[in-house]
C-alpha cells in the first residue's frame, strides 16, 4: 500500500510517522509533479490520500496555485480514498457555514470554522469513537460538522457535535489523531482508515 | 495531558507549520496576507523597518487594533509585548489573543526577567540566538521558537547565523553521550531535561520557525533548506513594491523550498524588494536584547 500526504502546509510529518508506525509507505504531494509521478497510463498507483491539520485557506488557495485541485478532486470524485483532519475536514466539506468559500466539497457535509473559537478554545478529551471505543481526540481551533447528509454515517460526537464521519471511501474528523503517539493508542483512526481502504 | 495547555499550544504551532506569518499594521493589510496564503498574521502598530526608522520606546499595539485585525481575518492572530511585561500579555490574553510574541523588536520591559509563560493560557513565542536561549525559554513556557534574526532589515544575514548555531548546536548535543548531558545543560544555563529531550529527538521540543529579515521567496527558501519549520516576514512584505504578489511568491515558496526551477518562477518579477540595512549600518541590534 501506498499513499499520499497533502504536504502544502501544517501538521503532514505528525501523518507521515503515523503511518511509518503502521509501516505504510507514503509520498509528499507538494506539487502536481508529485501527483503525476504517481500516475501510470492515466491510472493513479495511490491507494490513498491524508489531507492535514493546518490552516484551510492556505491549504486551499495552494491547491489552487500549484494546479492539484482539479486533479484530486476527480481523484476524490471517483473513489480515492481519503482521509482529511481538520483542515482536511474543512477542505472536504461540501459547505462551511461561516465562510463563503468552499474547496475540494465532495462530502456531503456543513463544517463550522473555528466552530470552538480562538485558541483559548482548544482542548483535549477522549471519546467514543464508533468501532474504536474511547480515544484521544486533540482539538486546535477545531471546527465541527454541523449537517450531513443521509449517505454520511456519523463516528464520533462529542457535547452534541459531530467530529467525526465517513462517506463512502471519504473519512474526516475535526480532530488531530496524528498527535497522539502512545502505546495504548495506537494510532487507531490511522488504522481505521487503512482498514476502509482494504474494504 | 488532561487539557495541558503547554500541549494544545504546542499543537497550534504544529499546525502552523510549512507556513508564513506575516506582519500587519491594518484590517486591509490583514485580509491581504489571509488572501496571499498566509497561516497567521502578527498585528502590530508599526513594522519592525518603522521602528527602526522612528527610534524611541516602542510598545504593545492598541488593543483595539489588533481587534480590528481580529475581526477582519479567520486565521490566528498573533501579537507582540515587550520582554518581561507581563501586565502587556495580560492584556492580550484578556483579549484572546491566538499567540504572544514576546518581541525583542520593541523596547524590553525587563532587562533581566523574561515573563513567566507558564501563568497564562495563551501560547507564547519567542526569539532566540541560540540553542541555550531557545530552551531557556522555553523552560520559562514559550510554545513556539523563532530566529531573532535582525528585524526590519531587509538583511538575512543574523537569521541565517541564529538557525545555523541552533542547528548546529542541536547535532552536537545528539552526539553526545549520556553522561556529558549534565555538563553540557550547565553550559547552556537550561533545565537537563530539556537537553535529554534534544539529544534523543535531534530537534527542539516545539516548533522552530525563522523570522528576522526574510525579504524574498529565495530568503523564505534558504531558512527552509536551513531548518526551519515554517517563516514570520514582517517588513519584508508591506515595504515592497507589490505586497500580494510577493507575500504570495513567499508562500509558495516555501511548501516548495527545494524545488529551485519553481523558485526561479515565483522570484520573477515581484518589483521592488525593501530596500533593506546591512547589519554593518545600523546602530540598534535588537537580537541582542532578552538573552
Amino acid at each position: 500500500m501506498r499513499l499520499g500526504v497533502l504536504a502544502l502546509q501544517g501538521a503532514f510529518i505528525e501523518h507521515e510517522q503515523a503511518l511509518q508506525r503502521l509501516g505504510v509507505d507514503f509520498t509528499e504531494i507538494r506539487q502536481l509533479a508529485d501527483l503525476e509521478h504517481e500516475y501510470t497510463n492515466k491510472n493513479c498507483k495511490l491507494d490513498g490520500l491524508i489531507i492535514p491539520g493546518g490552516e484551510s485557506t492556505v491549504q486551499g488557495k495552494l491547491l489552487h496555485d500549484l494546479e492539484l485541485f482539479q486533479p484530486i478532486q476527480e481523484l476524490i470524485q471517483h473513489d480515492m480514498p481519503v482521509f482529511g483532519t481538520c483542515a482536511g475536514l474543512l477542505l472536504l466539506a461540501e459547505k462551511i457555514s461561516n465562510d463563503e468559500r468552499c474547496h475540494l466539497a465532495t462530502m456531503h457535509i456543513t463544517a463550522m470554522r473555528n466552530a470552538y473559537g480562538r485558541q483559548l478554545g482548544s482542548f483535549f478529551t477522549e471519546a467514543e469513537f464508533k468501532g474504536l471505543g474511547k480515544i484521544p481526540m486533540t482539538f486546535i481551533r477545531a471546527p465541527y460538522i454541523t449537517e450531513v447528509a443521509s449517505d454520511v454515517e456519523v463516528l464520533a460526537e462529542v457535547n452534541g457535535k459531530i467530529v467525526a464521519a465517513r462517506q463512502g471511501k471519504q473519512l474526516v474528523t475535526a480532530f488531530h489523531p496524528e498527535l497522539h503517539n502512545d502505546q495504548h493508542y495506537n494510532d487507531a483512526v490511522h488504522a481505521y482508515f487503512l482498514q476502509m481502504i482494504n474494504e | 495531558m488532561l487539557n495541558n495547555r503547554w500541549e494544545l499550544n504546542k499543537n497550534l504551532a504544529q499546525m502552523l507549520k510549512g507556513g508564513v506569518i506575516m506582519d500587519v499594521t491594518t484590517p486591509e493589510q490583514a485580509k491581504i496576507a489571509e488572501a496571499a496564503g498566509a497561516c497567521a498574521v502578527m498585528a502590530l502598530e508599526r513594522i519592525p523597518a518603522d521602528i527602526r526608522a522612528a527610534g524611541g520606546v516602542s510598545r504593545m499595539s492598541d488593543p483595539k487594533m489588533i481587534k480590528g485585525i481580529q475581526q477582519a481575518v479567520s486565521i490566528p492572530v498573533m501579537a507582540k509585548c515587550r520582554i518581561g511585561h507581563f501586565a502587556e500579555a495580560q492584556i492580550l490574553q484578556a483579549i484572546e489573543i491566538d499567540y504572544i510574541d514576546e518581541s525583542e523588536v520593541l523596547s524590553p520591559a525587563d532587562d533581566k526577567y523574561h515573563i513567566d509563560k507558564t501563568a497564562f493560557e495563551v501560547p507564547f513565542v519567542c526569539g532566540a540566538k541560540d540553542l541555550g536561549e531557545a530552551l531557556r525559554r522555553i523552560a520559562e513556557g514559550a510554545a513556539m521558537i523563532r530566529t531573532k534574526g535582525e528585524p526590519g532589515t531587509g538583511d538575512v544575514v543574523q537569521a541565517v547565523r541564529h538557525m545555523r548555531m541552533m542547528q548546529a548546536e542541536i547535532r552536537r548535543l545528539g552526539s553526545m553521550a549520556e553522561d556529558e548531558l549534565f555538563e553540557a545543560a550547565k553550559q547552556l544555563q537550561v533545565p537537563c531535561e530539556l537537553v535529554q529531550y534534544v539529544h534523543e529527538n535531534k530537534k527542539l521540543p516545539v516548533v522552530n520557525f525563522a523570522a528576522g529579515g526574510v525579504a524574498t521567496p529565495a530568503d523564505a527558501a534558504l531558512m527552509m533548506q536551513l531548518g526551519a519549520e515554517g517563516v514570520f516576514v514582517g517588513s519584508g512584505i508591506f515595504k515592497s513594491g507589490n505586497p500580494e504578489k510577493r507575500a504570495a511568491a513567499i508562500v509558495k515558496a516555501v511548501t516548495n523550498f527545494t524545488d529551485a526551477k519553481m523558485l526561479a518562477e515565483l522570484s520573477e518579477d515581484l518589483g521592488e524588494a525593501m530596500v533593506g540595512i546591512n547589519e554593518q549600518e545600523i546602530n540598534l541590534l535588537m537580537a541582542q536584547r532578552g538573552q
